[in-house]
């Protein structure tokens, strides 16, 4: 359980703060163009913010434990995804495999 | 609009991995109403559940959000000319399909007027963000009946793996990815738990530095998640 001021500060600055970046040149800066490094860098932020924040949950399964489960769904999900390109199919199958088999342990 | 479908799935997971992190009903659909972007609001919770304080959060959820940056400055020729509120509104709606679609709406009928353009994007983006809403909520009731111990939170990461995996087969991409997974295990004692926010930044560099060294051809990068 949270705080409910923790989560509210956070839902309410995160609402505005993502609002501002879709905003950002519609409204404030017009047909300036954005630098091309800054382009090619934004197009980066997906894979440079979401796997980071996977790998501890991976690793760790919150206890701090290795859970080999963990690595076999992972990484059937990234073989899965870069072979069919396709995010339903990969995360279903690593979602069944989890799930399917920790029921059964 | 199989691209449009996986919004559902995706909402559905953001409702339940909330909940079973102790959100009450109001908070998820707060999430989902307010924010209105799936991966930043996982990532959100991911951090909550660490207790990160809330500028952290703030920072490392708002940088999964960068490439509506992209978004608004791709739309500025198309929806520039519209007065100011107007432009307000439309950018609630800026996330991933409505962009999507009235990019390729533009090339296919180039002859629309502005006022009409306007009006396929809100008929894409409005329906798309009411289809949200419940699943969020369908996700969130979900939650309450999952129990606690079976793991759940393994969701986020099979989440965000399954959405990058696709991106993977260009070596920029794969080499920001790599750098974001070794920089964050490897600054994981950096207070705060800045050191994601730290690799990656990294990360951003790696990519854009490989795309600028390497012979074009990864067509694939255009379309990031």
């Amino acid at each position: 359980m949270f705080e409910s001021a923790y989560v509210w500060s956070i839902i309410l600055l995160l609402g505005l703060g993502t609002w501002l970046v879709r905003f950002s040149f519609l409204g404030l800066i017009g047909d300036r163009e954005l630098p091309s490094y800054v382009k090619r860098m934004l197009n980066y932020t997906a894979v440079a913010v979401l796997p980071g924040i996977s790998a501890p949950m991976v690793i760790n399964s919150g206890s701090g434990s290795v859970e080999p489960l963990r690595l076999i769904a992972a990484a059937a999900i990234l073989i899965i995804g870069v072979w069919t390109q396709s995010m339903m199919k990969s995360i279903g199958a690593g979602l069944l495999i989890y799930f399917g088999i920790n029921a059964f342990i | 609009m199989p691209f449009s479908l996986v919004l559902g799935p995706f909402g559905l997971l953001f409702g339940v991995i909330a909940t079973e992190a102790g959100l009450d009903l109001a908070q998820v659909m707060g999430f989902s109403v307010l924010v209105i972007a799936g991966a930043a609001q996982i990532t959100a919770i991911s951090l909550m559940n660490e207790h990160a304080p809330v500028l952290v959060v703030l920072a490392t959820s708002l940088a999964v959000n960068l490439r509506m940056g992209i978004y608004s400055a791709a739309l500025v020729p198309h929806f520039g000319g519209l007065p100011l509120w107007k432009r307000a509104v439309a950018a609630y709606w800026l996330f991933d399909q409505p962009f999507a679609l009235t990019s390729v709406d533009v090339t296919k009928n180039p002859q629309r007027s502005r006022d009409e353009r306007f009006g396929f994007y809100l008929g894409v983006g409005v329906p798309l963000s009411i289809l949200w809403y419940i699943v969020t909520y369908l996700g969130a009731t979900l939650g309450d009946l999952i129990p606690g111990d079976i793991g759940i939170d393994f969701a986020i990461p099979a989440t965000f793996l399954a959405l990058i995996a696709p991106l993977l087969r260009s070596l920029p991409h794969l080499a920001a990815a790599l750098t974001s997974v070794v920089g964050t295990l490897a600054f994981s004692s950096l207070p705060f738990n800045s050191g994601l926010l730290v690799a990656a930044f990294l990360a951003l560099f790696v990519g854009a530095e490989l795309e600028k060294r390497l012979p074009k051809k990864s067509p694939q990068a255009a379309k990031d998640v």
